[in-house]
């Protein structure tokens, strides 16, 4: 395989990414073949659905006899975040190919969205290094999740603070966004909302809640529509 | 129907249900100018989004979820910051919160 300079961006924006999803698909390994899921199975549904937490609820809700229905309505509403992140993608991804949005779509998550919106933002970033930090999470997160079914109880649990890969990622992922006092105030109001949400409702919904509210609040500030700065660079 | 099958065909309908909204604003919003107040719009949601994915994981835990300003990945979280403000390096935010977290989670017993 040729390295090209736009896999090589996209492996140094990516790795984080790849260490952080080692622990959480092995886990999901671990729960899926207590669950008595087959290592192919499970494999299939990494290909398939390709989103952590949707999976976890999805094993943990077949596990406990939910009907297909059930999971599958309940994985859209999980899952219905990607549908901003992809909006606010869709500014830096115009006039491709359809097959490529299509392809690209498939990668979108809560992680490669926010590593590559922040690269987009940045300059110097197109679809080709995007699309390999999306193809190398896609990777790591199926080949993890098979792995836990077979070794996921033999690494012991908290190594290396691995755990913390994530959360780690999100922090200084946050920080980058932070580029004028409103977006500040954006990410206070939203933190603060999605808080209080969280603790009256059930399952993360409140994750869509409080970026819709928060955005709309932030639009009808001093400054909030001129002073956004929508293209920067 | 067998097991398998349902099975399988369970995960194809969640695979769809995923990727519908990964796939709907990429293909309709990406061919035309976008509203100067969307394109505004749209410029906080990464701000918001990931504060309200980050905040709560810090702050809250328990089944119901409750207020828990003690957990260690709260108290990790503030030296991580101040890291992340410092250097603006995201691989070392990475490396630094694991290591911290292991100390904690090793602190802790």
């Amino acid at each position: 395989m040729v390295i090209t300079p736009a896999i090589r961006s996209g492996l140094a924006a990516g790795w984080p990414i790849c260490l952080g999803y080692i622990p959480i698909g092995l886990a999901l390994g671990v729960l899926a073949q207590k669950a008595g899921l087959h290592p192919v199975d499970v494999g299939l549904m990494s290909l398939l659905v390709f989103a952590g937490s949707a999976q976890f609820i999805g094993i943990s809700m077949l596990t406990a006899g939910a009907g297909s229905i059930a999971v599958i309505l309940t994985t859209f509403v999980v899952n219905l975040r990607h549908l901003l992140m992809s909006a606010s993608l869709a500014v830096h991804l115009q006039r491709l190919p359809k097959g490529i949005l299509a392809l690209y779509a498939y990668g979108v998550t809560d992680e490669s969205f926010a590593v590559n919106l922040t690269r987009f933002r940045g300059g110097g970033w197109d679809w080709r290094p995007a699309l390999t930090v999306n193809t190398i999470s896609n990777f790591t997160w199926i080949a993890s999740t098979v792995l836990g079914c077979y070794a996921g109880e033999l690494i012991p649990a908290g190594a290396l603070g691995i755990d913390y890969a994530l959360t780690a990622m999100f922090i200084c992922l946050l920080i980058f966004q932070l580029r004028s006092p409103i977006h500040v105030l954006a990410a206070i109001i939203s933190g603060a909302l999605a808080v209080t949400l969280s603790l009256w409702m059930k399952g993360n919904l409140y994750v869509v809640l409080a970026s819709v509210a928060t955005a709309t609040i932030c639009l009808f500030l001093p400054g909030g529509k001129a002073g956004a700065g929508v293209k920067e660079e | 129907m067998n097991q398998e099958s349902l099975l399988l065909l369970t995960f194809a309908g969640m695979g769809a249900v995923t990727y519908l909204p990964r796939w709907l604003p990429l293909h309709y919003l990406s061919e035309k100018r976008l509203p100067r107040w969307f394109e505004s719009w749209l410029d906080f949601i990464p701000a918001a989004i990931l504060s309200a994915l980050l905040l709560p994981s810090l702050v809250t835990g328990g089944q119901p979820r409750s207020l828990d300003f003690t957990k260690p990945e709260l108290i990790v979280a503030l030296p991580t910051l101040l890291f992340a403000l410092k250097t603006k390096s995201l691989g070392g935010t990475v490396l630094v919160g694991m290591v911290l977290f292991w100390f904690a989670g090793m602190l802790a017993g």
